[in-house]
């Protein structure tokens, strides 16, 4: 009954979790935002009391439920493992806890957060792995998918779907996804949760705290007869039949043993236990069933495929837009500025998955690996849009409003002489100050002392909030003439 | 030529919305409540009493719907005004019958009308009925300078009253103050060759019944008549009023003057208006699908243009609407409307107003897409951009604010619509304004202006979440 119960919770969670990443519409996270909010080392970023609290308590009253049903890595690698007990049963068995990995690995998360080593913690933040794992390989999937419907429904003159862009957003995130989701495929199907119980820092965290939890999952000495059974199917690897004890801070709560037992020796109950009978349980395997649920969503959208739209031949060839070299790089309104970023970001590429615009995208930066940052090649952070804050779990990007967006200067635009249409190709344009949301662009003659030479723009940069319309909407290509450069620190203009 | 289509895409248009209309009106309005479908010969009309506005000065009662004759047809089914062919003076006189019989008595003409032609076939019609049974109206039109002398002057005066076969004018106007230039050509065409006042004793003789003018263009001129009146003491003057000049006049010629002004100036004077152009040249009858669905979804058995009689008919001050029709069905479409005049509502009234507002907001763009503007240098797709738009503005998804009641909707076919009708990167954002392309439109589109109209829009609907 609890394992039921814990499966279906689990798989409701990672299909919230999955859909906050894959809906690019926007309404999977108005609707579920709060499921990354409630991820733990994002709170903790985020300074969120209240839901470390509740974390906190919840693990003090239930053990570590959240790593069964809420995180979805966590998960995800049930599910994996699922995958495994087709192929053999009763596979797993205790081993003792590798203590000093597990807190070494704890230690390196604290350094790398106080440090600042934001690839440390990229890497091991549970829930931005598993948001790169969805972000890198069901994304694409679900997009070419979308676009099929979103086809279908202009032949039937419904606007009921759009399209939306499949592109890759960045090889770094990819490679890291395809090595993380290898990594646990493989430890899952063999170990279970070692992952959980030996890297995780979260894992370590909460794994201190259920030790002191208040129910547990309990053995009755006096009915056991030290079969094993429950040992050889706990992923944790945390029975140890032979003392009759379980190592409560690997356990993660997941109820597998409390069926298996045939005895009925395992309950789930309070810390000092009466002993008491019960049924064992018995019934179809519904692990099976629940994996199936969550494989759907995974797959749910594999079979479909994508149709390439095609140009007019009648229209003039249009080249790409090629990212010039900023020397800061331009991080979006909400993030505060880049030391607030790079602090708190664990880099789960919510917000990237978020952006509407094609603006967000993972950095390749060593230093700053997959973290977000601002490019405007394929759109610019238009006005209205406040996704990214919305999303983002840990304060990396905070909340804004759109008025505070607008008025919020994240850099400055800057003009590039040679590049300028009306000078090269002497004709009339402004497209740049025509866009401007601030008005912060003048055209002006080129040459102060002829008033009909060709009209340049000029850059308010006191108004001017680094938005990069006019960079993204500049006629020349592949550089534009006039680009935004970042800002280490935002201000209100 | 361009004229000549048109008309005659309007009538086939009017055709098929006027029989099938004024059969089903006059059906309702028919004591004998004959089944529609009997009523396609065109020969019948609304069996209702024409309803009358009294001219305050003479007591006579003026048929609200007052002929216009400067469209009737030519032996090949044109207007006159458009075409060179010689005027159907048989037809003509049908149609002078059929109205005089269904309880029109004004008929308004000018020496100019018809290329000049029109007193001469309408005095003929006219002249088979008694004198006493119509109101003649018609103009002192010298528009050439060299008839601005006194002598040209009077000549058109004598020849008016020669064609149309009488000795008095019931309504005479001076024709088109305010065109030109202004306050200056006024005087120069009816003050300094002493022109109004000989018209000003003409009618202390009787010869001249009712005395006014028929106003366009520079309003200081009617400002000025008007300022006047106690001098010249006008009967009636002659304006251009619908439902889309009531506020937009600027919008629609800059040279016009909005009707609110023209008739709320005309009321406080106690002057009775004669309604000109109650169709906006046709503006009014042939308009964009959305607006014919808004308005037969009102009344669904009345024709488009009727809401424009209607409308004009519904000011009080207003002693007649003149309507130029070319065709027993024009005639038999406003026929049902004024027979009796169903006065319009405030709701109705403001309905109209919510109409004209989304006409002139946005009205559609006259591409056709030839593509002789395309490719444009900087990869932008014009016509599929024009072509969008018109599209939403003909099935109604360009809305006003987010107060429209199908603001979600319309935003979201307006802006999914477009990403799917033109990529991203050739939409009007993209637009310089380097103008290569405008030289080559045939339908002489400022497709920049356009262009940056349609971004400015999509701007404001893609920042105005529902």
């Amino acid at each position: 009954m609890l394992k039921r119960v814990r499966q279906g919770l689990a798989a409701l969670s990672i299909t919230m979790v999955t859909l906050l990443f894959l809906d690019f519409t926007g309404t999977a996270a108005a609707w579920f935002g709060w499921m990354a909010k409630i991820q733990f080392l994002p709170a903790l970023l985020a300074v969120n009391a209240g839901v470390i609290i509740s974390l906190v308590v919840l693990t003090l009253l239930f053990g570590r439920l959240y790593c069964s049903v809420i995180c979805p890595l966590g998960i995800m690698q049930d599910g994996l493992a699922a995958l495994g007990r087709r192929a053999r049963r009763n596979r797993y068995g205790f081993s003792p806890e590798k203590k000093i990995l597990r807190y070494t690995m704890l230690a390196v998360m604290a350094a790398a957060v106080i440090l600042g080593v934001h690839v440390a913690v990229a890497l091991l933040a549970p829930y931005s792995a598993y948001g790169r794992i969805v972000q890198s390989f069901l994304s694409p999937l679900w997009d070419e998918g979308n676009n099929l419907l979103a086809e279908w429904s202009a032949r039937r003159d419904s606007y009921a779907f759009y399209s939306t862009d499949v592109r890759m957003r960045g090889l770094t995130p990819l490679i890291t996804a395809a090595v993380t989701l290898t990594a646990l495929a493989i430890l899952s199907w063999r170990n279970g949760r070692t992952y959980c119980n030996t890297i995780c820092p979260v894992g370590t965290v909460l794994g201190f705290l259920s030790k002191f939890s208040l129910f547990r999952p309990v053995i009755d000495v006096t009915k056991c007869n030290g079969c094993g059974l429950c040992a050889r199917n706990c992923k944790s690897a945390c029975i140890n039949p032979k003392k009759h004890t379980v190592d409560y801070s690997r356990c993660v709560a997941c109820f597998d043993c409390i069926g298996k037992c045939r005895r009925g020796a395992i309950t789930y109950s309070r810390r000092r236990p009466k002993p008491i009978a019960e049924k064992p349980e018995s019934g179809p395997d519904s692990s099976r069933r629940s994996f199936l649920t969550i494989a759907a969503a995974f797959t749910a959208t594999a079979a479909l495929k994508a149709e390439e739209k095609t140009v007019d031949g009648g229209l003039a060839a249009i080249e790409n837009k090629k990212a010039p070299a900023r020397k800061t790089k331009i991080v979006p309104p909400g993030a505060a500025g880049i030391a607030n970023l790079e602090s708190h970001c664990t880099a789960c590429q919510l917000c990237v998955s978020a952006c509407p615009n094609g603006v967000l995208r993972p950095s390749s930066d060593l230093s700053t690996l997959m973290q977000p940052e601002s490019g405007y090649e394929l759109g610019y952070c238009r006005p209205e849009c406040t996704r990214c804050s919305e999303v983002c779990p840990t304060g990396a990007i905070r909340p804004i409003t759109r008025a505070d967006k607008s008025s919020t200067q994240i850099g400055h635009a800057v003009w590039i002489k040679a590049n300028c249409i009306p000078l090269t190709d002497g004709v009339s344009c402004g497209n740049c100050a025509r866009h401007c949301p601030t008005g912060a662009i003048t055209m002006i003659a080129s040459d102060p002392a002829d008033g009909n030479s060709p009209q340049v723009p000029a850059v308010n940069t006191e108004r001017c909030i680094g938005c990069g319309a006019c960079e993204n909407l500049c006629p020349s290509r592949p550089f534009s003439a006039i680009y935004v450069e970042g800002h280490q620190q935002h201000r209100l203009v | 030529m361009k004229d000549n289509n048109i008309s005659r895409r309007e009538f086939l248009k009017r055709l098929g919305i006027g029989a099938s209309a004024a059969g089903l009106a006059m059906a309702g309005c028919d004591s004998t409540a004959k089944k529609s479908e009997s009523d396609t010969s065109g020969s019948a009309a609304g069996n209702g009493e024409m309803t009358y506005r009294t001219n305050p000065k003479t007591g006579e009662k003026v048929s609200l719907l007052g002929y216009g004759c400067m469209r009737w047809p030519t032996v090949t089914g044109e207007s006159a005004r458009d075409g060179a062919d010689d005027i159907d003076q048989e037809m003509v006189n049908k149609l002078v019958d059929t109205a005089i019989a269904h309880g029109v008595n004004y008929f308004d003409t000018s020496p100019a009308y018809c290329k000049g032609r029109s007193e001469h076939v309408t005095g003929i019609a006219l002249s088979r009925h008694p004198r006493q049974s119509y109101y003649l109206a018609t103009k002192l039109s010298n528009f050439a300078p060299s008839t601005w002398n006194r002598e040209a002057s009077l000549e058109i005066y004598r020849n008016s009253l020669k064609e149309l076969q009488t000795d008095y004018i019931d309504y005479m106007l001076l024709h088109g103050v305010g065109m030109g230039d202004g306050m200056k050509e006024f005087e120069q065409r009816y003050v300094d060759n002493g022109i109004l006042d000989f018209l000003l004793k003409e009618r202390e003789a009787g010869r001249i019944r009712n005395l006014g003018f028929s106003y366009h263009g520079d309003v200081r001129v009617f400002d000025h008549l008007l300022s006047e009146h106690d001098k010249y003491k006008w009967d009636f003057v002659q304006i251009q009023l619908n439902y889309v000049d009531w506020k937009h006049a600027k919008e629609v010629n800059p040279r016009n003057t909005d009707a609110e002004y023209l008739y709320t100036e005309l009321e406080k004077r106690g002057i009775p208006a004669i309604i000109m152009e109650p169709l906006l040249g046709g503006r009014l009858s042939n308009v964009p699908d959305h607006i014919v669905g808004r308005l037969k979804q009102q009344e669904p058995e009345r024709s488009v243009a009727s809401w424009a009689f209607r409308y004009a008919g519904s000011h009080p001050g207003v002693l007649t609407v003149l309507s130029g029709m070319t065709y027993m069905e024009h005639l038999e479409d406003n026929l049902s409307s004024f027979c009796p005049l169903k006065q319009l509502t405030d709701e109705e009234m403001a309905f109209l107003y919510d109409t004209a507002d989304l006409m002139m907001k946005f009205p559609t763009i006259p591409c056709n897409d030839c593509k002789y503007c395309m490719p444009c240098p900087y990869g932008i797709d014009i016509p599929s951009i024009l072509l969008h738009y018109n599209k939403c503005v003909n099935h109604g998804n360009v809305p006003e604010d987010t107060q429209a009641e199908n603001y979600a909707e319309a935003r979201r076919a307006f802006l999914v619509g477009y990403d799917r009708s033109v990529p991203r990167l050739r939409q009007a954002s993209h637009c310089i304004g380097c103008n290569q392309c405008s030289p080559h439109c045939p339908q002489s589109i400022d497709i920049p202006g356009e262009l940056h109209r349609i971004d400015g829009y999509v701007e404001t609907l893609k920042t105005t979440p529902a």
